[in-house]
């Protein structure tokens, strides 16, 4: 075998090799999609009662909450950043960090210190890498989230929003929103302080748009309130990481599809490569030979 | 028979929804009953064991950890962060996570294990 066809039958060998792999990953993924989207379906009943409860204690009764209070002179803002622990998801990650880094920079053309926080290994190591500061992480759970997950985050952003000093004015988050299997775009949204009157339940209608029915409060509206609104953002950052989740999901599906058709292009036309590299081979050993039989049937005739 | 409509909701799935008769949970002032018509209240529950008594006699039991509940329209939410049926507990790992709590000193975590045993013990005495 001839030296170009040994190499050429290499690479193919490498890329069916990493064909598999990707092919297998993309597989995975698709699975792993069903499930997130699963899992998004599941949190939506608790995510709309709540949402309902909420909008009733807040349109029965005048209760104040510090969680809902907008500070006029906000100086301090924070933005949630939800990336993907892993890469090979294509633009997954990326999208959303130039969305948070968009963020960032409309908020400081307003005049606030911006501070972030973030989930995720890729969105770490972007901020990392440009020394940028980051307030707080928390990563190996981007791919499956619990509940238990959301309440960590969720927890240590209400301090931070409550805190008496040094604490920010206003936390905004930025995610990727699962619209369908070939889209997820990557959004931005106030978290805290909370505007009521926009919240939405799942189906996009408004819930104000309901008449509720005169609650009694236990104990009171306020205590209320106190108990519902943590569980509120917690639910928010719960809803966000699944849809997150479902997208990553979705992305690297798309990337290893396209990488797994890549490959399959490069290994066809490797393959005819190869193909006319033996050929070339073939036909020079033929000529080779007729030219060798022509010379040794001339050198006989001469010594004729 | 009056009945009312129960969904007992979890953070990440629904626990469990159907017809009752009455239900009994452990709400910051005290365990609070439930039963057909009774006047629109939401409030907020402590851990606590759930009982829902359904239409066709037989009783649900469910150890509750945090969350609320909110009744209108012959409607009940029950909505938990975490909510979990007696005849889905590990009687025996709630008995070992008690014994952690204990000796970690724990309150929160002795409460949570005191809970699922009491609702899990619970069912075994109805059956």
């Amino acid at each position: 075998m001839g030296a170009q066809l040994r190499v050429y039958k290499r690479r193919i060998r490498s890329v069916t090799a990493t064909k598999k792999i990707t092919k297998a990953m993309e597989m995975i993924s698709a699975s792993r999609i069903v499930k997130a989207q699963r899992a998004v379906a599941a949190s939506t009943p608790y995510a709309d009662e709540l949402t309902r409860a909420v909008t009733a204690v807040a349109t029965r009764s005048n209760a104040k909450h510090p969680l809902t209070t907008e500070n006029p002179q906000a100086t301090k803002a924070a933005v949630l950043l939800i990336t993907a622990d892993r890469g090979l998801a294509g633009g997954y990650s990326t999208n959303a960090i130039k969305q948070a880094v968009a963020l960032a920079a409309k908020l400081r053309d307003e005049g606030k210190d911006v501070v972030t926080y973030i989930v995720g290994r890729k969105g770490v190591s972007y901020y990392n890498f440009r020394n940028l500061q980051v307030a707080g992480s928390w990563t190996g759970f981007s791919d499956k989230p619990t509940y238990g997950d959301a309440k960590t985050v969720a927890g240590d952003l209400i301090e931070a929003f409550t805190a008496e000093t040094g604490g920010v004015d206003e936390i905004h988050l930025v995610s990727t929103k699962f619209e369908s299997m070939l889209t997820q775009t990557a959004v931005d949204a106030r978290l805290l302080p909370l505007k009521l009157d926009e919240v939405e339940l799942s189906d996009e209608s408004k819930a104000k748009n309901e008449i509720f029915p005169l609650y009694d409060f236990e104990p009171s509206a306020e205590g209320v309130l106190d108990a519902l609104l943590p569980r509120y953002v917690e639910s928010r950052i719960y809803n966000a990481l699944l849809q997150s989740a479902a997208s990553e999901h979705a992305a690297r599906r798309r990337a290893m599809k396209s990488a797994t058709d890549n490959a399959g292009e490069l290994i066809k036309s490797l393959t005819r490569l190869a193909n006319s590299a033996r050929q070339a081979e073939i036909t020079q050993e033929i000529s080779e030979i007729v030219g060798g039989a022509n010379a040794l049937a001339d050198a006989s005739r001469g010594s004729e | 028979m009056a009945e009312l409509h129960v969904e007992l909701v979890a953070a990440d799935r629904k626990v469990w929804s159907g017809a009752a008769t009455i239900v009994v949970a452990r709400t910051a002032s005290g365990d609070t009953g439930i039963m057909p018509g009774h006047t629109p209240v939401l409030s907020v529950l402590e851990s606590g064991p759930v009982t829902i008594r359904t239409t066709d006699g037989g009783t649900v039991l469910a150890a509750v950890h945090g969350g609320f509940i909110s009744f209108a329209d012959n409607k009940l939410s029950i909505l938990a962060e975490v909510a979990e049926l007696a005849d889905e507990i590990d009687i025996a790992r709630a008995q070992r996570a008690l014994e952690n709590a204990q000796s970690e000193l724990d309150a929160h975590a002795e409460r949570r294990a005191e809970v699922r045993l009491v609702a899990a013990r619970g069912l075994k005495a109805h059956a």
